[in-house]
């Protein structure tokens, strides 16, 4: 392999790179190796030894192709372009995109200060227990930014899950022939003394899809602070949707240690921050493309709406019940219930109504830590449901 | 065979024999993994697989063996996949007979016993020890199947292995492998596989085939099916693919289907046929309903009249 070829595959890395495809060293390398081994080397050859060498995941390959035409010329031209510059999409700012202004995760201590009389803002601290109970939306500002602190310092976690995986244990569950057979080879091997394994417990995976309509900006943006107090105390598995009329995976962008830069980045990714509501499509895009990759051994799902859905509710309904019946529990937050008097009667919320395992408020910190306590209690075991109901299946 | 047997990595010499080899056993390779599977030969990396399910990425390890005339060893991976049950395991009952039986033959010396029944003659070799101890010759084709099914624990293990192609039994030392097996690597990706891994593979994605491509597998796996039926049979199974359904027929439903309809004896399509067998091609209650609905708007005429299925 000459070096000129090697340097223009190492550039060709780093313009991968540009793009988010990860490439190591080592996988150029395996390339440059690849390439000598093949007797003939056309363009599409090399196209193709480079995406089995370079690209280990699918979500790569369309990048990696347009990176490659490209880099290589569309023409079977060989001449390499020189790319770092022009290979880039158009990606706003930060500071551009930081102006938008239907960004609703603006922290809670500029939220809304225009409207408030000064008066109202300096007289505006309850008593701790007054506060715990008080509905976000009363909130004021700075009572708000309280609630926030308080919110995140909550310490939970969900139950864990029982593997398939055994590990030693002193209980009496299952034997273990290989301890067994080690420790009685002292006295010659006579099986005195047995040794037991059990399931060893793993944290379970808790998946989030979240509602960011206008009316429920205030409550998603608490239970998500919620959420990401609980993923950087115990760094549970944990997935995040939000929904609006289109669904947005945010996962990566919870990984932020600082929970105010985590949900700018949030605001910044999500597109459609107008338009109506679509639940029982946005299940259907999630159930379709997201359930078998993040649904797999028992998640808890939390669905965090107030049940205005302007799509069918038969879809939901459909939806719905293929979701309770790939997790391990669904749960449904809807800040109304806590108001006195409220009926579940939206058409949405009727349609799903029947394939909730939980239907529990959101509104307040009170009803925050009731959820903490109920989720940390959570049985190891599904939620029942009664045969013959909807949600047990056909 | 004929001769001293090649190095696997030396077997073939270009990609386009690679697609020919395994073309003479019935597996039809596209471009991309034909030169997925040249690499993954002469570099001696595992090669790994991703797709829906039903694409056919079990059925390259199985061409492949065939093609290279090599032992196939396979692994299914599920949850708490561990060692004792990939690697190797010590025959505990046998062991404890056989301290029973030392001791009424009157041996006292615990070393001995322990030297003893801690021989090879003791050791159950799992999927891995086998691929790994191989020496009759050619290395065998490993299979590791729907790696996304074990847990990350197997993953890193497996990670090891397949970088030094060895593993340590405490009691016996270190195997190691003489010539690295080929290993092929499926998942269907219910869970993310760690890059780490997937980075000392060659990587493949192996989307739904083509209709032609689709059209001579179906020729190759279902002998006696009649030119017609085939191809209605593949444009249909690729019109309902176009569809939004959770399940999309893969190409293993195809070949199902392809045989109902010949051991039923139907020629070609209709909509009385498609109706009463579409349980072959579809496995979910909401897909068959929603495919049923499509047939009234004219879904298999559709079908039938794309230019494929009229050749």
């Amino acid at each position: 392999m000459s070096g000129r070829l090697l340097s223009y595959l190492v550039r060709f890395a780093r313009a991968l790179r540009s793009e988010g495809v990860l490439v190591t060293p080592e996988q150029v390398t395996a390339l440059a190796r690849a390439l000598d081994s093949l007797p003939s080397l056309d363009r599409e050859t090399f196209r193709l030894a480079a995406r089995a060498t370079l690209v280990c995941r699918r979500e790569d390959i369309e990048p990696f192709e347009r990176v490659f035409d490209l880099f290589f010329g569309l023409a079977g031209d060989a001449r390499p372009l020189v790319l770092e510059r022009t290979a880039r999409p158009f990606r706003p700012s930060r500071p551009l995109v930081a102006q938008a202004p239907l960004v609703p995760w603006r922290r809670g201590d500029d939220h809304g200060q225009e409207e408030l009389p000064l008066s109202d803002r300096s007289f505006s601290y309850s008593p701790l227990d007054v506060l715990r109970h008080r509905r976000f939306e009363e909130c004021s500002p700075d009572e708000m930014a309280v609630l926030q602190r308080l919110v995140r310092g909550l310490r939970w976690a969900l139950p864990p899950r029982r593997t398939r995986r055994l590990r030693s244990s002193g209980r009496m569950r299952r034997p273990d022939l290989r301890r067994t057979l080690r420790r009685n080879l002292r006295h010659g091997g006579e099986p005195l003394s047995l040794a037991w394994r059990e399931p060893s417990l793993r944290p379970r995976r808790l998946v989030v899809l979240a509602d960011i309509s206008g009316s429920m900006e205030r409550y998603t943006r608490m239970l998500l602070l919620f959420l990401h107090a609980l993923v950087q105390a115990s760094g549970q598995p944990l997935e995040v949707f939000l929904f609006g009329s289109r669904l947005t995976r945010v996962t990566p962008m919870l990984a932020q240690r600082d929970p105010d830069l985590a949900l700018d980045a949030l605001g910044r990714t999500v597109p459609d921050w107008s338009g109506g509501t679509r639940i029982g499509h946005c299940l259907h895009v999630f159930n379709r493309h997201w359930g078998k990759r993040v649904l797999g051994r028992g998640a808890v799902v939390v669905i965090i709406s107030d049940g205005w859905d302007q799509g069918e509710p038969e879809l939901l309904a459909a939806e719905m019940e293929r979701l309770q019946k790939r997790c391990h529990r669904l749960l449904w937050l809807n800040p109304l219930l806590g108001l006195p008097g409220y009926q579940p009667l939206t058409r949405g919320m009727q349609a799903a109504l029947p394939y909730v395992d939980d239907f529990l408020p959101a509104d307040s910190l009170a009803s925050l830590e009731a959820l903490a306590r109920r989720l940390g209690r959570l049985p190891l075991s599904r939620a029942p449901r009664r045969p013959g109901a909807p949600g047990s299946g056909r | 065979m004929e001769g001293t047997p090649l190095r696997t990595r030396d077997r073939f010499a270009s990609p386009e024999e690679v697609a020919q080899a395994l073309e003479s056993v019935g597996y039809i390779a596209d471009r991309a993994l034909a030169v997925a599977v040249y690499l993954a030969l002469k570099l001696e990396r595992p090669l790994f697989l991703e797709g829906q399910p039903g694409v056919g990425k079990t059925a390259v390890a199985l061409a492949l063996s065939q093609a290279l005339g090599a032992r196939l060893i396979r692994l299914q991976c599920y949850e708490g996949l561990d060692l004792q049950s990939a690697v190797y395991e010590w025959d505990y009952t046998r062991q404890l007979l056989e301290v029973r039986l030392l001791e009424a033959a009157g041996e006292r010396d615990k070393g001995q016993i322990r030297r003893h029944i801690f021989s090879p003659e003791f050791l159950l070799r799992r999927p891995l020890l086998q691929a790994l101890e191989a020496s009759d010759g050619l290395p065998p084709v490993l299979l590791i199947d729907e790696l996304d099914r074990a847990d990350e624990e197997f993953e890193a293990f497996l990670l090891e292995v397949l970088g030094d192609w060895q593993v340590t039994v405490p009691e016996l030392g270190t195997i190691r492998a003489q010539v690295p097996p080929v290993v092929v690597v499926t998942s269907n990706r219910t869970r993310e596989v760690h890059d780490a891994l997937k980075r000392r593979c060659l990587y493949c994605w192996i989307d739904y085939p083509s209709f032609e491509k689709e059209y001579a597998i179906v020729l190759a796996k279902v002998p006696g099916a009649p030119e017609r039926l085939a191809r209605q049979v593949v444009a249909f199974a690729q019109t309902v693919r176009e569809l939004d359904l959770y399940k999309s027929p893969g190409v293993a439903e195809t070949l199902d289907w392809a045989a109902a309809l010949l051991a039923l004896d139907h020629g070609s399509l209709t909509a009385e046929v498609v109706e009463e067998t579409l349980g072959a091609l579809l496995k979910y209650h909401d897909d068959l309903q929603r495919v049923r609905e499509a047939l009234r708007q004219g879904l298999l005429e559709r079908a039938l009249a794309r230019p494929e299925a009229l050749a």
